[in-house]
């Protein structure tokens, strides 16, 4: 018996030294974050919650259940800087070409005496002539002898539709969605058959050639699950780029969606897309 | 560093990864390869289900014809993966909403269903070998998986699977080729293949570019043999090219106009590349010289009778062209779908490369590898009619 308590007793005073030691821990991370960088909406552990769940990890566990991320773009902001396009081939890797992009601008100018809009993109070989290389991003000044009736940008992006055609498709749902409402890829089960980029509709899906399966935006989870922004959403100097949680109610995405009139791409396929628009033409899809 | 693909030009507006075509040539002959094989079977099955006894001296060549194509089928799809070492995932963890996953499911229970039927059909010549001297017979020993009973009793209890089989197999081929169809047909982000006919066309074409195989492979096999050709036999292939070829162009005629005459968004660009760039391999090469001339020169045929040096010259010029057309067809729908951009406002050229594992030079190989498959086969198995009678 007299064992038995001893035992305990050093199994209570082990505990009580791993909490405090896991609190400590926690304390002096939150402190570091706060110094070295902007605040992040990481909250700090219950020291006793930390000591059952050792190694203490630096970032709470993200429950993908209390979220349902959603995507705002206003249009009549975005000032076509590309900078959002940089930012998220530097953020996520993509090739450094005209031709896979998780993220892109679009150009839509009518000219007076014209019905349609004329489009183009960043990889548009006007724009990449004008920009030097295929790495670099600018919109030529192509009209600038032209008497333009209306012009504005649109930011697009894969748009986590909640009937995702692409998550249908995939024969071994290796491409999925996730319960907090983004469409992932998982690189490792791809088989690179690329049924899923026929499937979408908008042109958000490409074959990544350097690792043999197909890539996309992810809304940059590896940042949001911390956290962060995506980085498109982060760089953007005019916040034409809207993120945010819809279950809750004061983020700036639900704000943006309550006090805006949105719509989004291609309604009639069905896909019911989570980016949100506001400020574009007809034109656009 | 060498380029890891080839982008394709534009013009108009297109989604910026639109230039990288996903589709290539050998999802072009991968449907065309699918096709061949439910075709084929079609014609062993008029026979063999359906009591067409002219069809006698082809109905076992044209079985071995659909195995040596089905073999080959999964060969491009591989081919094509970025990760076929993955294939299997498709099977270990089918995505049950996915058109793709069930294929590895329907094509091994396919080839399974041919092999046996194989087996069943060639059963008395393997016994027949298996009993002979010599290092092939010891082949043929393992081959008659030890039934040896080739007993009139024996014969007509074979007869009976062979037609059960062959009954599971029509819809088992058609239901393949049907679900091919589907694979595009279902798909609703492009205008080009978005089609309820889709599935049915597949079908057709198949047929008929099945049939056109057998008759082109049939005559080639009777000149290199050097005995003479059946005309009976090959005139009933040609009236089922005729009436199965009316169907297809029937389908393909109302899915066009269906197409033209909704005038959905994007139209406009369809339009444009109908009346530009597929021109030439759409209007000429697929449906001119591809299906009205052969259709033409089989009418003549079945209303003014030929000698049966002008048949056979006829109804082989006919059945290459056909073959031809139906190659078109995959092309016109499979490249020529991904060439309309899905932004309705642009069109792509894709010019598919000669070299490395998505050119031509490796979807040719893909295609002449059943007729050297056949080649092979034919004298483990050899399906001839006359050696038949003789033996």
């Amino acid at each position: 018996m007299e064992d038995e308590e001893k035992l305990e007793k050093q199994q209570r005073e082990r505990r009580e030294f791993l909490s405090w030691l896991g609190g400590a821990l926690v304390c002096g991370a939150a402190v570091v974050a706060g110094d070295l960088g902007p605040p992040q909406a990481v909250a700090a552990g219950e020291p006793a919650a930390a000591a059952q769940v050792p190694p203490i990890p630096a970032i709470p566990e993200y429950d993908w259940t209390k979220h349902r991320w959603a995507f705002g773009v206003d249009a009549t902001k975005c000032i076509g800087c590309l900078r959002c396009v940089e930012a998220c081939k530097k953020e996520n890797n993509v090739a450094p070409d005209a031709h896979h992009f998780r993220t892109w601008v679009e150009r839509y100018v009518t000219l007076e005496g014209e019905e349609t809009a004329r489009v183009d993109s960043q990889a548009d070989p006007v724009n990449i002539a004008a920009s030097g290389s295929e790495g670099e991003y600018r919109f030529a000044n192509r009209y600038k002898d032209a008497k333009v009736a209306k012009a504005f940008f649109v930011p697009k992006l894969c748009n986590h539709c909640t009937n995702p055609a692409c998550v249908q498709v995939c024969p071994t749902g290796a491409t999925y969605k996730t319960e907090d409402g983004v469409v992932l890829i998982d690189h490792t089960y791809c088989i690179g058959c690329q049924y899923c980029v026929q499937a979408c509709p908008y042109g958000a899906r490409f074959f990544n050639r350097e690792k043999n399966v197909t890539d996309k935006c992810t809304w940059c989870y590896h940042r949001i699950t911390k956290g962060l922004l995506p980085a498109c959403v982060e760089i953007c100097p005019v916040g034409a780029r809207i993120f945010g949680d819809r279950n809750d109610e004061q983020s700036v995405i639900s704000q943006f969606i309550h006090d805006n009139r949105v719509q989004v791409l291609r309604p009639e396929t069905g896909n019911a897309p989570n980016v949100f628009y506001v400020g574009i033409d007809e034109d656009v899809n | 560093m060498e380029a890891l693909f080839q982008s394709s030009p534009f013009t108009g507006y297109v989604y910026p990864n639109e230039t990288d075509i996903p589709w290539t040539v050998l999802i072009v002959v991968y449907p065309y390869l699918t096709g061949l094989v439910a075709g084929a079977f079609t014609i062993s099955s008029l026979y063999q289900v359906f009591g067409f006894h002219q069809l006698r001296p082809v109905a076992h060549f044209a079985l071995l014809v659909s195995l040596c194509c089905m073999v080959v089928v999964p060969l491009p799809l591989l081919l094509h993966l970025g990760h076929p070492e993955r294939a299997f995932n498709a099977m270990i963890t089918p995505h049950v909403t996915s058109a793709f996953a069930v294929f590895a499911y329907a094509a091994l229970f396919y080839v399974i269903l041919l092999m046996v039927e194989t087996w069943f059909v060639f059963r008395p010549h393997i016994v027949h070998e298996a009993q002979q001297h010599g290092l092939l017979s010891w082949i043929y020993r393992a081959a008659t998986l030890g039934s040896y009973d080739v007993s009139d009793k024996a014969m007509s209890y074979d007869r009976k699977w062979l037609f059960w089989l062959a009954i599971i197999g029509i819809p088992g081929a058609h239901g393949l080729h049907g679900y091919v169809g589907f694979v595009f047909g279902s798909l609703k982000s492009r205008e080009w293949w978005s089609s309820d006919l889709m599935p049915a066309i597949f079908l057709f074409s198949a047929i008929i570019s099945g049939t056109a195989l057998v008759i082109v492979l049939y005559v080639l096999s009777c000149k290199l043999r050097k005995v003479p050709i059946d005309p009976p036999c090959l005139k009933v292939m040609a009236y089922s090219l005729w009436g199965f070829m009316m169907f297809t162009l029937l389908l393909e005629g109302v899915e066009f106009a269906s197409l033209v005459y909704r005038g959905r968004e994007g139209y406009d660009m369809i339009m444009q590349f109908v009346e530009g760039p597929l021109l030439i391999p759409f209007f000429i090469l697929q449906f001119g010289i591809g299906s009205v001339l052969p259709l033409a020169v089989i009418t003549f045929f079945i209303w003014r009778g030929a000698n049966d040096r002008a048949l056979v010259v006829g109804v082989t010029a006919s059945a290459v062209l056909v073959l031809l057309a139906v190659l078109m067809m995959r092309y016109n729908v499979v490249i020529g779908g991904q060439e309309i951009s899905k932004t309705g406002k642009g069109l792509l050229a894709y010019q598919p490369p000669i070299l490395g594992r998505e050119g031509l030079l490796a979807a040719a190989i893909v295609l002449v590898l059943p007729p050297v498959l056949l080649s092979i086969l034919v004298r483990f198995l050899p399906p001839w009619h006359d050696l038949e009678q003789t033996a």
